[in-house]
């Protein structure tokens, strides 16, 4: 799948022969340069300006100017500050992403290895909700929680809801939306690895007295590794440091990461604190990920 | 799991599977005796490989029963029986190494301790030390034998072997049916072997049975079989004969009369399997012996005479074409022993074999001479 292919890429080109003309040796650079130019400009030189001002001097403002004074206290203030709002950035990222798992593995797995001729209508039906704006869908399940909605009505009827029960403004819904707005991240990789797992290797593993779960535990689930791990940071990375879901499923009680940084950003007007939250963020997913592909052992992604 | 219990034969009684419309394999019967080298030998969609199936348990019978000793394991998934298979495309598992993909059953079942039985396992195929390789860093030979080793090391009661040869070249293949045949009798367990190709089903088998469109054409040791064959889809199926439509006229004198083409002929009656109405005669090409002239013709024997139209220089024989008087081309195989002259192309020939050597067959009244071998499926392609 093309969602793996930028990792594949990014090994260094092969050596050519040295009797290859001077030119020819520096064609695989010259293709790499508008790319570069790119994130050179773009992210580069943005990256180091958001850094700058992660060390600005935290009490001036836009009106008086900031002064650079390297105040790297920034960074525990805003932890101190904060700390609640990391935790549930990850956490309902986490949760968010147990759930995409359940729904998603055996959704891929029955679109790659059973679905036959219906396989591209079904891919077609897992991104096309891609195709409407991230907003909009979120404002749809906005309409579809709300107290006053057909689906809260009738989980008040069967008593699964209290009669002053709610969804929508609770971390249930933020989870929802989360889980929701990235499955399709979760589910197209995870199908490119699953669609060229040969079933025969199951009829092998049945064979070899591996019962249903066995073959799936040592079998399956093992050669889908990669599409796994793809996914779920694909998954987990967005989710993570999203705002949209706690902004309009959620109250400031379920506010993640990304709200404060939303609002240091363009409510409060305080660019070094919103600068040092975007790193430490930046930081603790770096981190969460490193791990995450050392405790899963796969080479092949990154 | 049923890993000392008493064994017994393998049996299939009145097994039928059908996919649809089409039946796959129609009822059939048989018993393979515990211990011995199995082949099932048939040409491309003759049912083997779904008889293959359902002994193993990956595909469920219509109708019929898979004994196993007294024991009907047909409903039984495929985990739960005593049988191992070597499939044909190996399914070596990509992710695991060379000494995972062989404990693979061990561990299965529970057992800790597989180190010895692997390393054991390894040497009897010859792959000591391969144990941390993958099995895309081995070559075709080199996997079919872990697939081999794979199923060997738990002990099956029977051991299903899908074309394993297949993928291989043919000096590879050769070398290989000997090893297989080897191990076989090194271990003692039943092998139940599918494959298109005639001569790996004569070399390693004790029992053949010839399959075609979902039955049993004739089931026997590759000798007998070769020699007096059931029908004339075998003969031409298990090597090549030279089958010439004629008139039976009953038994006399334990021989049977046939009169084919204007020529009266006579076969033993013990070589007969219809004594009158329309029959097939058949000789083999090597058993076909080519001179000048009729007179040449030892007492006691049959001949035809024809002119010869091909001649194959092939090494070990010299295989000629005789076209008959009423336009049939026998295949007649004459060894390079050194002791025969050969005959040139467009000569006048005569044919002539011992009586003792041909053998009768029930003809469809519509049948004519039939004197091409049933084509081999290609090498490597599934069945």
């Amino acid at each position: 799948m093309t969602l793996l292919a930028p990792t594949r890429a990014g090994h260094p080109p092969p050596a050519p022969p040295a009797a290859r003309s001077g030119r020819r040796r520096l064609l695989p650079y010259l293709l790499l340069l508008p790319g570069a130019a790119w994130l050179l400009i773009f992210f580069g030189v943005p990256l180091l300006q958001l850094a700058a001002a992660s060390l600005y001097d935290p009490s001036g403002s836009l009106s008086t100017g900031y002064a650079m004074t390297w105040a790297v206290s920034n960074y525990p203030d805003v932890l101190q500050a904060y700390w609640p709002q990391f935790l549930r950035s990850f956490g309902y990222a986490g949760l968010a992403l147990v759930l995409a798992l359940l729904l998603g593995y055996p959704l891929a797995y029955a679109i790659a290895q059973k679905a036959g001729r219906w396989k591209n209508l079904l891919l077609v039906c897992v991104v096309a909700p891609m195709f409407t704006s991230f907003l909009v869908r979120t404002l749809a399940w906005k309409t579809i929680l709300s107290d006053n909605g057909a689906l809260v009505g009738l989980l008040r009827d069967v008593h699964l809801l209290a009669p002053d029960g709610r969804l929508l403004a609770t971390p249930f819904a933020v989870v929802l939306g989360l889980t929701y707005n990235f499955l399709p991240f979760l589910v197209l990789p995870l199908y490119a690895s699953l669609e060229r797992l040969d079933p025969r290797l199951l009829e092998a593993a049945t064979d070899l007295y591996a019962s249903p779960v066995q073959a799936f535990r040592r079998v399956t689930l093992p050669l889908s590794m990669p599409g796994l791990v793809a996914g779920t940071l694909l998954f987990f990375i967005p989710a993570s440091g999203d705002y949209i879901n706690a902004e309009l499923l959620g109250t400031p009680n379920e506010y993640m990461i990304g709200n404060v940084i939303d609002s240091a950003f363009l409510v409060r007007l305080d660019y070094p604190q919103g600068a040092a939250l975007s790193f430490l963020l930046m930081a603790a997913i770096l981190a969460v990920v490193f791990g995450y592909l050392r405790r899963a052992g796969t080479e092949e992604v990154l | 799991m049923a890993r000392e219990t008493p064994a017994g034969d393998l049996r299939l009684a009145d097994l039928t599977k059908r996919f649809g419309v089409f039946t796959a394999v129609d009822n059939l019967s048989l018993t393979i005796e515990q211990g011995s080298f199995f082949a099932l030998l048939g040409a491309s969609g003759c049912g083997k490989t779904t008889t293959l199936r359902m002994i193993a348990g990956l595909e469920e019978p219509t109708s019929g029963q898979v004994l196993l000793g007294d024991r009907d394991i047909a409903r039984l998934r495929p985990y739960k029986r005593p049988v191992n298979t070597v499939f044909q495309s190996y399914a070596l598992f990509p992710h695991l190494d060379i000494f995972e993909n062989v404990a693979f059953g061990l561990r299965r079942r529970g057992i800790r301790s597989v180190d010895d039985e692997v390393t054991r396992m390894l040497s009897l195929v010859q792959l000591d030390g391969y144990g941390n390789r993958r099995p895309a860093q081995l070559s075709g030979g080199q996997q079919q034998r872990v697939a081999l080793a794979r199923a060997l090391i738990n002990r099956p009661q029977v051991l299903l072997l899908d074309e394993p040869l297949g993928a291989l070249d043919l000096k590879l293949r050769r070398q290989m049916q000997i090893e297989l045949k080897r191990i076989q009798t090194e271990v003692g367990i039943t092998f139940v072997h599918v494959t298109h190709d005639q001569e790996e089903a004569m070399t390693m088998a004790d029992t053949v049975a010839v399959m075609n469109a979902g039955r049993i054409e004739q089931l026997g040791a590759p000798a007998d079989i070769y020699e007096f064959p059931a029908t004339a889809f075998v003969a031409n199926f298990l090597g090549q004969s030279n089958l010439l439509a004629g008139e039976a006229t009953g038994a006399s004198g334990g021989d049977v009369a046939v009169t084919a083409h204007g020529t009266r002929l006579s076969v033993p009656a013990g070589r007969a399997r219809a004594d009158h109405g329309p029959v097939h005669l058949g000789v083999r090409p090597e058993k076909l012996i080519l001179v000048g002239s009729a007179d040449q013709v030892p007492a006691g024997h049959q001949h035809v005479t024809g002119v010869v139209t091909d001649a194959s220089y092939v090494g070990v024989s010299t295989q000629y074409l005789l076209r008959t008087g009423w336009g049939t081309e026998l295949s007649v195989f004459a060894a390079n022993s050194g002791t025969s002259t050969p005959v040139a192309v467009g000569s006048e020939a005569v044919a002539y074999w011992d009586p003792r050597h041909a053998f009768l067959l029930p003809r469809d009244a519509a049948d004519t001479d039939r004197t091409s071998p049933v084509l081999d499926e290609p090498v490597g392609a599934s069945s």
